[in-house]
């Protein structure tokens, strides 16, 4: 196991390298001048070449690489044109946006998803089995910004239950200490902000949600029906164990690897999911701040924002194939 | 199996005892039984018939404009089935010629991704050692992204356009392609007749063409159609974002964005180039679950 954690952490090393690699040449893959793209036809000479030099481009592209890769290490992520300030420094707000969003999604998912995958495969060809696939098969064909927008137009336009878009009230904004809201209201013990929290939360999440929650329930029950096929599981019946703990006990346990994968896979995929919703929603998460990044042509903010956000990615599909090995005995790694 | 998908091979055999029945005519039966399957096929047929017969069945062009009041914002009616927009376009007329926006991105970057990730799939595995392991490493950064996410540095990059968006697409979808493919070069490789093939020295590329491609057309074929539905919504994606179609093309996405600040005023210009990406996205989703699960037994549940 150790050896094999070891190997997986190699291998990443090509991988991350790689990804530098290419977010930074995309700066460089702009046609013609990037300085003189970012600035406009407009900007004077002299403004042009001032951005050159800042963004190192007057100089030979391994130098700029290397310099890149060693301003990484050392957590320098560069610095945002538009605002100034150094973009390690004023993501993390945006992060914790996102994550708190994507948490509570991938909760959504998971819950309802897996029990719903249950379901369906103990009642197989159940009125519950069929409408819950159906409805899975319509959640993988929707684009999420457009149930967004219905979300919207239901729950806050018509039926006024829930805000329309943004995290917090703005009139009375939350004080801050993590950048996640749920935890800082309670931290603060103030439960009346927790709600408005809460309400903002609501809508954003089951739209993130949908995808994952219509995969998941649609590989928890081909898995589960594999499952329940074995012979161990029809053992576990006739000893007349009820039909309950061989379902969520017995035959879970044996299902859950592939869920685990899928849960992992969507997980990332969320990431990139979060840019549409952040838009519907305006959610000041890092799909935004990566977004208003690319209208304003901030491209060292596009270029570590995407770094990040594949980094991410790649470390979660990491944690994901470890824990197989610490789920599933069976898995043997050389 | 497999040998008797391959032509080449199909005719030395002594003609069978009982009539025997190609794999693809078996696929057919069994997808033909699959209700879904057949309800996604017509919803597909349907959608491909909207967009060769847009002039005909639209009503009005994409862009004709009615600034009156009368004409703006008007719910759908039996003039205007789907409503009119901001500008007084109809939007039915506007969704029916979306459709070919969105049809043709969507076949055409999963082409373009088919054509590029099988070359890449085919030489990595075929050729093996130090070819495979870049390529294999290329599509592992590749994948290391969020898809839609590389979609947008893509077309930021690029500069948004539809065409670059059908780039952007195209490109994600490689490593998909890439991966299913040099999988199967690397199994059919180890096939008998590959091994007969090589000792009676027939090139590489007749090997490749005549014996590897024709034994990964059916997990193509359910790749690519389900990669049409995922292709036809990140299109929309970025056209929603601002980085794909530009005005006034009715490409769906790109309609929902511009309807957004009428949301409370005029829902239907919302809804209706929604459904229609629901629809068919969900269209080419059946269809390629049903292919796989007649292309693919061994997949079925």
């Amino acid at each position: 196991m150790l050896s094999y954690t070891v190997k997986r952490l190699l291998s990443l090393i090509p991988v991350l390298l790689g990804l530098t690699l290419i977010v930074f040449f995309m700066i460089r893959a702009i046609p013609g001048n990037p300085a003189q793209t970012i600035l406009g036809q407009l900007a004077t000479d002299e403004a042009v070449a001032a951005l050159t030099k800042q963004l190192g481009l007057d100089q030979p592209w391994y130098t700029q690489f290397f310099h890149y890769l060693g301003g990484l290490f050392t957590g320098d992520l560069g610095e945002s044109l538009r605002t100034k300030s150094p973009i390690n420094e004023e993501i993390w707000p945006f992060l914790a946006a996102t994550a708190e969003l994507a948490f509570c999604a991938m909760i959504i998912a998971i819950v309802i998803g897996v029990n719903a995958g249950i379901i369906s495969a103990w009642f197989q060809n159940s009125w519950f089995d069929y409408v819950a696939m159906i409805l899975a098969l319509i959640g993988v064909s929707m684009p999420i910004f457009w149930l967004g927008l219905m979300e919207q137009w239901v729950f806050a336009i018509n039926l006024e239950w829930l805000p329309t878009s943004g995290r917090e009230n703005v009139r009375a904004p939350i004080e801050t200490i993590t950048n996640f809201y749920i935890l800082d209201t309670l931290i603060q013990g103030r439960m009346d902000q927790f709600w408005v929290v809460v309400k903002h939360l609501v809508m954003p999440s089951f739209a993130l949600a949908t995808i994952p929650m219509a995969i998941i329930a649609r590989i928890t029950r081909s898995t589960m029906l594999e499952v329940m096929k074995s012979d161990f599981i029809r053992t576990a019946r006739a000893k007349g164990l009820r039909m309950f703990w061989v379902v969520y006990k017995h035959s879970l346990k044996n299902a859950i690897i592939p869920v685990l994968t899928i849960i992992g896979l969507q997980t990332g995929l969320l990431l990139g999911g979060a840019i549409l919703t952040e838009t519907i929603f305006s959610w000041p998460g890092i799909g935004r701040y990566i977004y208003d990044a690319i209208n304003y042509r901030d491209y060292p903010v596009i270029q570590s924002g995407i770094l990040i956000i594949a980094v991410i990615f790649v470390t979660i599909n990491l944690i994901v194939d470890l824990l197989y090995a610490a789920i599933d005995p069976r898995i043997k790694y050389n | 199996m497999e040998l008797s998908t391959n032509k080449e091979m199909q005719v030395p055999i002594e003609p069978a005892e009982e009539k025997a029945v190609s794999p693809w005519l078996e696929a057919w039966r069994s997808f033909r039984k699959n209700k879904l399957a057949v309800i996604g096929t017509f919803i597909v047929l349907f959608f491909v018939l909207l967009a060769i017969f847009a002039p005909y069945i639209a009503p009005e062009g994409i862009n004709e404009q009615k600034l009156t009041t009368s004409d703006r914002l008007q719910a759908p009616s039996s003039e205007y089935w789907f409503g009119t927009d901001d500008f007084g376009r109809d939007v039915f007329s506007r969704v029916v010629y979306g459709s070919r926006i969105s049809l043709w991105v969507g076949f055409l970057a999963v082409i373009g991704s088919i054509v590029i990730g099988c070359l890449l799939g085919i030489v990595a595995g075929y050729y093996g050692k130090w070819v495979d392991s870049v390529i294999s490493r290329f599509f592992d950064i590749l994948l290391a992204f969020p898809s839609i996410l590389l979609a947008i540095a893509i077309v930021a990059v690029l500069g948004p356009s539809l065409r670059n968006a059908l780039i952007a697409i195209a490109i994600i979808n490689i490593p998909n392609f890439g991966r299913l493919i040099r999988s199967r070069v690397l199994s059919v490789k180890q096939e008998e007749f590959i091994m007969a093939a090589k000792a009676v020295g027939m090139k590489n590329s007749r090997i490749l063409f005549h014996h590897v491609m024709p034994n990964s057309i059916a997990p193509i074929i359910v790749q690519g159609t389900l990669a049409i539905a995922t292709a036809i919504i990140e299109a929309a994606a970025l056209g929603f974002l601002g980085l794909g179609a530009e005005a006034p093309n009715p490409e769906w996405g790109k309609m929902l964005s511009d309807a957004r600040a009428f949301l409370t005023q005029a829902p239907w210009t919302l809804f209706f180039p929604g459904l229609a990406i629901v629809l068919t996205v969900l269209g080419f989703n059946l269809m390629g679950d049903g292919l796989r699960d007649a292309l693919d037994p061994r997949m079925k549940n």
